[in-house]
């Protein structure tokens, strides 16, 4: 008699193609994440219920921490040097092509313009050292935070033909005259909307 | 693809005494993409969350002529709210020392949240008298140096969550400081 051969049922699905799929979905996602860059000025944000998220692009941060020092920072890489470029034209500083390089991954920096070469020669980890860098000058006699909000927004006129959008980032231990002294700034140069930056609170608040 | 034929499937048709060992040559990929589908949930949230919350606010138009910053508010409608340090707080309606003394009022829902909400409505009721029901509340937020960006926040909050939708942060005066200042402690 011909052999009567049972069709065994495999129980075990082949998972290659779906391995195959969650792999490149993992990859995708790992090199589109962006690294955290470590803040040379950590603040702690107050709170609130407001749900809207800071937009993405064209966006200036200013950092107000530890009485009153100021850090700043922009987002794009182009904008960051075509605003050291401006910044450059007004202080005669002399940045190198190198230091213009540099200076477009740091995202953000608290020193007079003077010292900023050294900082851009820095390694980031020597660079967030904590209390280093002394805050940028905003003071009516050298008010380089004002000059360097301006020209971003130059800049951003130049390579995007949009307007700079600008967060504040304040410590919630900060008192309020800082906080005013850099909103003045930016009302001195009609900027009157700006976000300020803050963290989440519980809905039942 | 994952498998590898390493076994010789050669041992049925012959004698039976000879058996190779079957090598199982799949791999059990379930432990592999479980662990990649958790890590690509991890990446995908924190690229999404991790953007940062914001708060829109819009100031005033400074002038330099003066002119056009005077503008007549009907002092029924206005609510005072002065921040002072240590987390004190006081508010009053229309002019300082006319219609209603400042009083005291701690942060949060049972504090000014009610008051708000109840002066809103004392707002609406007056306007909806004189026949302007789309006349709200107007408040004005005046920090001293004292105070703090979380109280100006918390504040700013406050006008986000019961919707008020004229509010400005003005100055404060002397005579408000004092106010302020006139009580030895605030309230805890």
């Amino acid at each position: 008699m011909a052999k009567v051969k049972m069709a065994k049922k495999s129980t075990s699905i082949d998972m290659t193609a779906m391995c195959d799929v969650a792999f490149l979905l993992l990859t995708f996602f790992i090199l589109t994440a962006t690294a955290k860059q470590p803040e040379a000025l950590p603040v702690d944000t107050p709170n609130s219920t407001v749900q809207t998220k800071l937009p993405d692009s064209d966006l200036a941060t200013i950092i107000i921490g530890e009485n009153g020092k100021v850090f700043y920072g922009v987002t794009g890489r182009d904008v960051r040097v075509k605003t050291l470029e401006y910044m450059d034209e007004k202080y005669k500083v002399g940045f190198s092509d190198a230091d213009k390089q540099k200076f477009a991954l740091i995202e953000n920096f608290g020193v007079p313009i003077q010292n900023l070469k050294q900082i851009i020669n820095m390694t980031s980890s020597e660079r967030n050292q904590k209390g280093l860098q002394p805050g940028i000058p905003k003071d009516s006699t050298d008010n380089q935070l004002a000059d360097w909000i301006l020209n971003s927004r130059k800049a951003i006129r130049d390579l995007h033909d949009k307007d700079l959008n600008i967060a504040i980032k304040g410590d919630a231990k900060e008192e309020y005259p800082q906080i005013k002294k850099v909103m003045d700034i930016l009302q001195e140069q009609k900027v009157n909307s700006f976000n300020l930056v803050t963290g989440l609170r519980g809905k039942d608040f | 693809m994952a498998e590898l034929n390493t076994g010789d499937g050669g041992g049925k048709k012959g004698s039976k005494k000879v058996r190779s060992k079957k090598l199982n040559s799949k791999v059990d990929l379930t432990a592999m993409v479980d662990l990649a589908f958790l890590l690509i949930t991890f990446f995908m949230l924190t690229t999404s969350l991790s953007k940062p919350q914001s708060m829109d606010l819009t100031l005033p138009d400074k002038n330099e002529d003066q002119k056009v910053d005077d503008m007549k508010v009907d002092e029924n409608r206005t609510m005072t709210v002065l921040l002072g340090d240590n987390n004190q707080l006081k508010y009053y309606m229309g002019f300082l020392n006319q219609k209603g003394k400042p009083m005291d009022v701690v942060y949060g829902k049972d504090g000014f949240r009610k008051e708000l909400i109840k002066r809103k409505k004392e707002v609406i009721d007056y306007s909806t008298a004189k026949g302007k029901p789309d006349q709200g509340i107007i408040v004005i937020i005046k920090p001293s140096k004292k105070s703090n960006y979380k109280n100006l926040v918390d504040i700013l909050d406050e006008m986000a969550i019961n919707k008020v939708a004229q509010y400005a942060i003005v100055d404060i005066t002397p005579e408000e400081v004092a106010v302020l200042e006139g009580d030895a402690k605030p309230a805890e």
